[in-house]
């Protein structure tokens, strides 16, 4: 203590009134949400990250092996082919809902009759049980009792071999992914083009633009912040397609459906071979990281951040 | 006044008073209610075996007192489900249903079931009439263990036969095959793509393939490991044989897009007179003469597999029941198991056209097919081949991988590939996983 303070009156500590510190017990509050998410997605994926460095089958021993099945993944033309599968896949089932989806608001913004009819049908796809149409699909897919091939018939075509063929199967499960999802790419599109403002279309027909040329420099560039939500949830949705695929080929004929998910769903639930189906799931998550974060990055070029 | 069908009943009921007494003294010598009051969960497999149980289950919980709560799942669901619920120590049932050809040595290495033995030489636990040995040698050796242990009782043995069409025979008129040569040849002639007639149909997608492709195998006189299960005999001559006889059958001769067909959609081709002949098990025959599905009622055959070069044989594959050692319920399980497979309820099986029974004495039962929609033709295809009855997939761990792997190389020859190149590939493929399973 310095000697022109010694001898004075220490004035009392004064707690500020109206600005107390609840910071410290805040976590209190927070405990709840932290340990679902500890439990439930934190917990899991830890577990999954040891389950994938070890030689893990369910009814035998467990045995350290390192990134023994990191590296036998990378030579394994079975999971090769299945990477490539779900990109040709993931590309396919995202391109056509686009365009499909695209075209199909714009059509749906303009004004004509039953057009809340026709917005109702065509979203119909969308609100069913994918299990309960990918059955409905498989019906209609037989090649030789199946409806689509009666069809066919019936305009003078040759009958279809559809998931039946290793060389259509994955387009026609595109096509019933599009046939699905192409509603979803619609709303999300139809509700931007309706926040737009008219005045730049006004402008526009003054100077004598032609629809193709507002639809292309007016229309695009302002709803493509909604086009890129539309194609995130797209990317991620086709990359994680599981159910129809499941039911409709169950990765067949051989495996020229079998994408990652099908692969290492057999290989936990099929092979019981638990380390090698997490490495799977380990690099497949690493890969919708890396896709995500590249949507992400787009979204802040739209943003000029 | 009598009238003669009642004298007639009257006399069959006096007749028939010494087996019913036998049989009421028999169980009443037994406790059947000893676990009255106790709940059990089963776990079944969609197939015709669990619509019997389940047809079935008020007069268990009658016999027995215990309460039943059951459920089907179709078996790509419920296989999973089971080994990972039995792995994790905790399963939510007390008997389980599972076919021995796919997990029975998964589940025995993981030593998850009860063993039997002791309930079997329980004579407060087993009923006098139950007859451990009425079961056939080849149902007692596949719910048997390599280490003895019996951790399972069968439930049904599913033969595979030939479905075929007599009224496509009749108008091309030919006989039905005796050899896989002849039924190549068969169907080659009753193949009319031009009219929407095809000679042959089986199962093309890979796993589900298998058994086909084995099926014609067991014709050399082979199978696809040895006895020992360490060696595989997957690419030698006997097998590239059966492969280009399975190529030859499903490519020239089967409908297009057959290389995607699992059973049900065999099922439905031959169903709607599309298809001279099917092979696949005897559990699918109700609804081939339902005539609310079934275009062909009148007109379905069942022929016996046909003889190949060195052997004549039929594949065979097991189902059966149960009990994981955590059980709380054991005993009542037990019960359950045993009641299940019991002598009337396996003729009931046989007599709904669910399967062959693995008991014996089925066959011999005077009240078999009494009132049962399948013909004598049927009854005699299933007697003839329980005696050449052998294995029809190998008793390994990873047998799904087999499955899969040779599943992808037979869905490949359909494709157009070398027989040989892809039993070969596959054979290397599959050699180290063998071997891998053979060191846990």
């Amino acid at each position: 203590m310095s000697a022109t303070t010694a001898g004075m009156p220490v004035a009392p500590r004064v707690r500020p009134t109206g600005k107390r510190n609840y910071a410290r017990r805040y976590w209190l509050f927070a405990m709840p949400a932290a340990m679902v998410v500890v439990a439930v997605i934190l917990f899991p994926w830890l577990f999954t990250l040891v389950m994938s460095v070890n030689d893990w089958k369910v009814s035998g021993n467990v045995y350290f092996v390192g990134l023994g099945n990191y590296q036998h993944l990378f030579r394994d033309p079975r999971f090769l082919w299945a990477v490539a599968r779900t990109l040709y896949f993931t590309t396919a089932a995202v391109i056509a809902p686009m365009l499909i989806g695209v075209w199909a608001a714009v059509c749906f913004a303009s004004n004509f009759k039953f057009r809340g009819v026709a917005r109702t049908i065509f979203i119909m796809p969308m609100m069913a049980t994918p299990v309960a149409i990918a059955l409905v699909w498989t019906m209609m897919f037989h090649p030789q009792l199946g409806v689509l091939n009666y069809l066919l018939s019936l305009a003078g075509l040759p009958p279809l071999s559809w998931v039946y063929n290793s060389t259509t199967v994955i387009p026609t499960l595109v096509m019933v992914e599009t046939w699905q999802w192409t509603p979803l790419v619609m709303l999300i599109v139809l509700g931007g083009i309706a926040s737009l403002p008219i005045d730049p279309y006004e402008a526009a027909v003054i100077d004598g633009a032609n629809g193709w040329q507002m639809f292309r420099y007016i229309t695009v560039p302002l709803v493509w912040p909604f086009i890129v939500v539309a194609a995130a949830m797209r990317i991620i949705d086709a990359l994680k397609a599981f159910d129809t695929i499941f039911v409709i080929t169950n990765g067949g004929p051989g495996t020229s459906s079998e994408t990652i998910n099908m692969l290492l769903y057999q290989t936990a639930f099929g092979y019981y071979d638990l380390g090698y189906a997490s490495a799977m799931v380990v690099v497949f998550f690493v890969l919708i990281l890396l896709v995500t974060g590249v949507l992400l990055r787009m979204r802040r070029w739209e943003h000029g951040i | 006044m009598i009238g003669r069908r009642t004298l007639l009943t009257g006399t069959a009921a006096v007749l028939a008073m010494p087996a019913i007494v036998e049989r009421v003294g028999a169980q009443s010598a037994f406790d059947w209610k000893r676990y009255q009051g106790q709940t059990i969960v089963v776990s079944l497999t969609k197939n015709p075996r669990a619509d019997n149980l389940q047809q079935h289950e008020k007069e268990f919980e009658s016999l027995t007192g215990i309460r039943v709560e059951s459920e089907q799942m179709p078996e790509q669901q419920q296989r999973p489900k089971m080994v990972m619920e039995l792995a994790s120590g905790r399963p939510s049932f007390d008997v389980t249903h599972f076919s021995l050809h796919v997990s029975k040595r998964v589940v025995g290495s993981g030593r998850w079931l009860v063993d039997m033995r002791p309930y079997l030489a329980d004579r407060a636990l087993t009923a006098p009439d139950y007859d451990w040995a009425d079961m056939s040698p080849g149902a007692r050796r596949a719910a048997t263990q390599p280490d003895g242990r019996i951790d399972s009782l069968p439930l049904e043995t599913d033969i595979w036969l030939i479905y075929y069409n007599r009224q496509i025979f009749q108008q091309k008129g030919l006989a039905f095959p005796k050899t896989f040569d002849e039924m190549l040849a068969t169907a080659r002639k009753l193949n009319d793509p031009a009219n929407g007639i095809y000679g042959f149909v089986g199962r093309g997608v890979k796993n589900a393939n298998v058994p086909v492709w084995t099926s014609i195998l067991l014709g050399q006189d082979q199978e696809t490991v040895t006895p020992d299960g360490k060696t595989l005999l997957t690419d030698t001559p006997a097998a590239i044989w059966a492969g280009e006889m399975y190529k030859s059958l499903l490519r020239e001769c089967a409908p297009p897009g057959v290389v995607g067909f699992n059973w049900n959609e065999c099922q439905t081709s031959f169903m709607q007179g599309k298809v001279g002949m099917w092979m696949d098990g005897v559990g699918f025959t109700p609804p081939l003469l339902d005539p609310k599905v079934s275009k062909i009622v009148d007109h379905v055959g069942f022929g016996l597999m046909p003889a190949g070069p060195k052997a004549h044989a039929c594949p065979v594959f097991t189902d059966a029941l149960g009990i994981p050692v955590e059980s709380k319920v054991k005993e009542a399980a037990y019960l359950y198991c045993q009641w299940a497979t019991s002598k009337a309820m396996l003729l009931n099986l046989v007599n709904m056209g669910g399967g062959a029974s693995p008991r014996l004495s089925t066959y011999n039962d005077p009240t078999l097919m009494k009132n049962s929609p399948f013909g004598q033709e049927w009854l005699a295809t299933l007697l003839a081949s329980m005696k050449i009855a052998r294995s029809g997939l190998p008793e390994i761990i990873p047998v799904t991988e087999f499955r899969d792997v040779f599943g992808i190389a037979l869905s490949n020859m359909v494709g157009g590939a070398d027989v040989a190149a892809e039993l070969r590939a596959a054979t290397t493929a599959f050699k180290p996983i063998l071997e891998q399973s053979l060191k846990t």
